[in-house]
C-alpha cells in the first residue's frame, strides 16, 4: 500500500476515534475538569499571594496538562479492547505504524482541545498576561504537547492491557517527560517574564529534537508493541 | 541452551544445570577480594588538603556511576539485539543488566548523598548530574516494573526491549536537558584531574567494579534464566492440571 493509502489509513482512524470522542464526550468533560480542579488546587497549595502564583504558574500549567492528559492514553485503546477491536485493526493489511500514527493524531486534537480550554483558565486564575503571552504560546504548546502525546500513545498501546496500567502507565511515562517538562515549564516562563537570558531558542530546539527523536523511535518499535 | 526437542525440555535441562560454573565463583571471588584490597589501599593514601578523608568516597562513587552505565549499555544492546534477533537469552541478559544497572544507580546516588552533606552542606541539591541519575533510576524502575507486570513471555520480551530502547534514548536526552536547566557540579572527577596515588585508587577501584559487575550481571543472568525454566513448568504444570493450578 502506497504512501497515501497510509495516510487515509491513519486520518480515518484518527477521525473515529475523534466521533466517538464527540458523540459521547466521556473523557473529553472528565479531563477538562479534572484539570480545572487541579488548578484550583494547585492555587490553595501555593497560597493566595498573587506573585508567587505568577512565578509558578508555568509549572503549574504543565503539570496540569500531563497529569489530566494521561487520562486520555487508556481510554484511547480501551474503546480498541472492550469489543476486541482492536484484533481486526491490527488484521486488516498495510502498515501498523499507520495505527500509531492515527491513534497520535486523534490523542493530539483531544490533548489540544483541552489546552484551549485549560489554558485561559488558568491565565484567569494565575493572572496571567495572555496578550503578551499568546502568540509565543502556541509553538511551545504543540512541541510540548506533541512530545507528551507521541510517547503517552506509545507506552498507552502497553499499560492499557495490563492489569496494573494504572499504575504502570505514570510510573512509564512521567520519568520520561522529564525533558519535555524541563523545556516547555522554562520556555513559558520565559514569555511570562520576558526571555532575559535569550534561552528560548535553546528550549525550542530541544523541544523540537525530543519530538523528532521519539517519533521515530516510536514508529521504528510500535510494530513489535503490538504484535501478538 | 541444550538443543532439545521443546521448550518445557530445555526448562528441565535448565533447571538439572547444576551448580554454577567454575569461572562464575572465580570473578566472583576474584572482584570481592580485588574490591577488598583496594579499599585497604585507598584508606593507605594521604587525605586530600581541601576534602581531607571525604575524598575517598570518590574512590568508590566515580567508579560506581562509571559502571552503572555499562548496565544501562548493556541493557540497551540486548534489547537491540533481541528485537533483531529475537533470542530469549538477550531479553534476559537485558534484564540481568538493567537489574545491577539500577543497584549501581541507586547506590551512587546514596554514596553521591554521603559525600554531598558535609561538602555542599545538603544531601540532595539539583545539579545535572545528580538529577540524572536519579531519572535513569526511574527509568530502570519503570522497566522492571513493566517485566514485572507483564505475565506473557512473548510480550514481555517485546514490550521491555522497546522500553528499554527509548529509555537509554532519554538518558542521554535528560542529560543535555538538566545540563542545561542548572549546573554547579564541580568538573567531572577523572583520574587524569587527580594526583597520582588518587588515580592509582580510582583505576583499581574501576578494575574490581567491573568484574563484581561482570560476577552480578552473570548471576543475575542466570538467575533469570532458571525463573525462566521455572515459569515454562509451571506453565504445562497448569496445562496438565486442567488449568486449575494458579500461574
Amino acid at each position: 500500500m502506497g504512501m497515501r493509502g497510509e495516510i487515509y489509513r491513519a486520518t480515518s482512524l484518527a477521525l473515529k476515534d475523534l466521533t466517538t470522542e464527540r458523540r459521547t464526550k466521556a473523557n473529553f468533560n472528565a479531563v477538562v475538569f479534572l484539570a480545572g480542579l487541579m488548578l484550583l488546587l494547585f492555587g490553595f497549595a501555593l497560597g493566595p499571594d498573587a506573585d508567587a502564583l505568577r512565578n509558578a504558574a508555568a509549572g503549574v500549567l504543565w503539570l496540569t496538562v500531563l497529569f489530566s492528559g494521561v487520562q486520555a492514553f487508556h481510554r484511547s485503546y480501551e474503546v480498541e479492547l472492550e469489543t476486541g477491536a482492536l484484533e481486526t485493526l491490527l488484521s486488516y493489511p498495510g502498515s501498523r505504524k499507520a495505527i500509531f500514527v492515527g491513534k497520535l493524531l486523534a490523542n493530539l486534537a483531544f490533548i489540544l482541545l483541552v489546552e484551549v480550554i485549560v489554558v485561559p483558565v488558568s491565565a484567569v486564575l494565575y493572572n496571567l498576561p495572555m496578550g503578551r503571552l499568546f502568540p509565543g504560546l502556541l509553538p511551545v504548546l504543540f512541541l510540548g504537547t506533541l512530545g507528551f502525546v507521541t510517547l503517552g500513545t506509545f507506552y498507552g498501546a502497553m499499560a492499557s492491557r495490563l492489569r496494573a496500567r494504572d499504575v504502570l502507565l505514570p510510573l512509564l511515562l512521567f520519568p520520561m517527560l522529564i525533558p519535555v517538562l524541563v523545556a516547555s515549564v522554562e520556555a513559558t516562563s520565559a514569555l511570562m517574564v520576558g526571555d532575559v537570558m535569550g534561552e528560548m531558542a535553546s528550549w525550542i530546539g530541544l523541544l523540537v529534537a525530543f519530538d523528532v527523536i521519539f517519533l521515530f523511535a516510536a514508529l521504528l518499535t510500535f510494530e513489535t508493541v503490538v504484535e501478538e | 541452551m541444550n538443543s532439545t526437542e521443546t521448550p518445557v525440555d530445555a526448562a528441565i535441562a535448565e533447571l538439572r544445570l547444576g551448580a554454577p560454573s567454575r569461572w562464575l565463583w572465580g570473578t566472583t571471588i576474584v572482584g570481592i577480594l580485588a574490591f577488598i584490597g583496594t579499599q585497604i589501599y585507598g584508606f593507605t593514601t594521604p587525605s586530600s588538603e581541601e576534602m581531607g578523608n571525604l575524598v575517598k568516597i570518590m574512590f568508590v562513587h566515580v567508579p560506581t556511576a562509571e559502571i552503572s552505565f555499562l548496565g544501562v549499555l548493556l541493557m540497551f544492546i540486548a534489547s537491540v539485539l533481541y528485537l533483531v534477533r529475537r533470542q530469549e537469552r538477550h531479553d534476559l541478559l537485558g534484564a540481568a543488566g538493567a537489574e545491577v544497572g539500577a543497584v549501581l544507580t541507586a547506590l551512587t546516588l546514596v554514596q553521591g548523598s554521603i559525600w554531598g552533606r558535609p561538602t555542599w552542606g545538603v544531601w540532595w541539591t539539583w545539579d545535572a548530574r545528580l538529577t540524572s541519575e536519579a531519572v535513569m533510576l526511574v527509568i530502570l524502575v519503570g522497566y522492571l516494573a513493566l517485566r514485572a507486570f507483564t505475565e506473557d513471555s512473548g510480550r514481555r520480551a517485546r514490550w521491555s526491549a522497546a522500553v528499554a530502547i527509548l529509555g537509554a534514548l532519554n538518558a542521554v536526552i535528560v542529560y543535555w536537558s538538566v545540563q542545561w536547566w542548572r549546573t554547579l557540579h564541580q568538573p567531572h572527577s577523572s583520574p587524569m584531574t587527580v594526583a597520582r596515588p588518587y588515580r592509582y585508587a580510582l583505576r583499581l577501584n574501576d578494575v574490581s567494579m567491573l568484574l563484581i559487575f561482570i560476577a552480578l550481571v552473570a548471576w543475575r543472568y542466570r538467575a533469570a534464566k532458571l525463573e525462566r525454566a521455572a515459569e515454562l513448568l509451571r506453565e504445562e504444570a497448569a496445562l496438565k492440571q486442567g488449568g486449575s493450578y494458579a500461574l
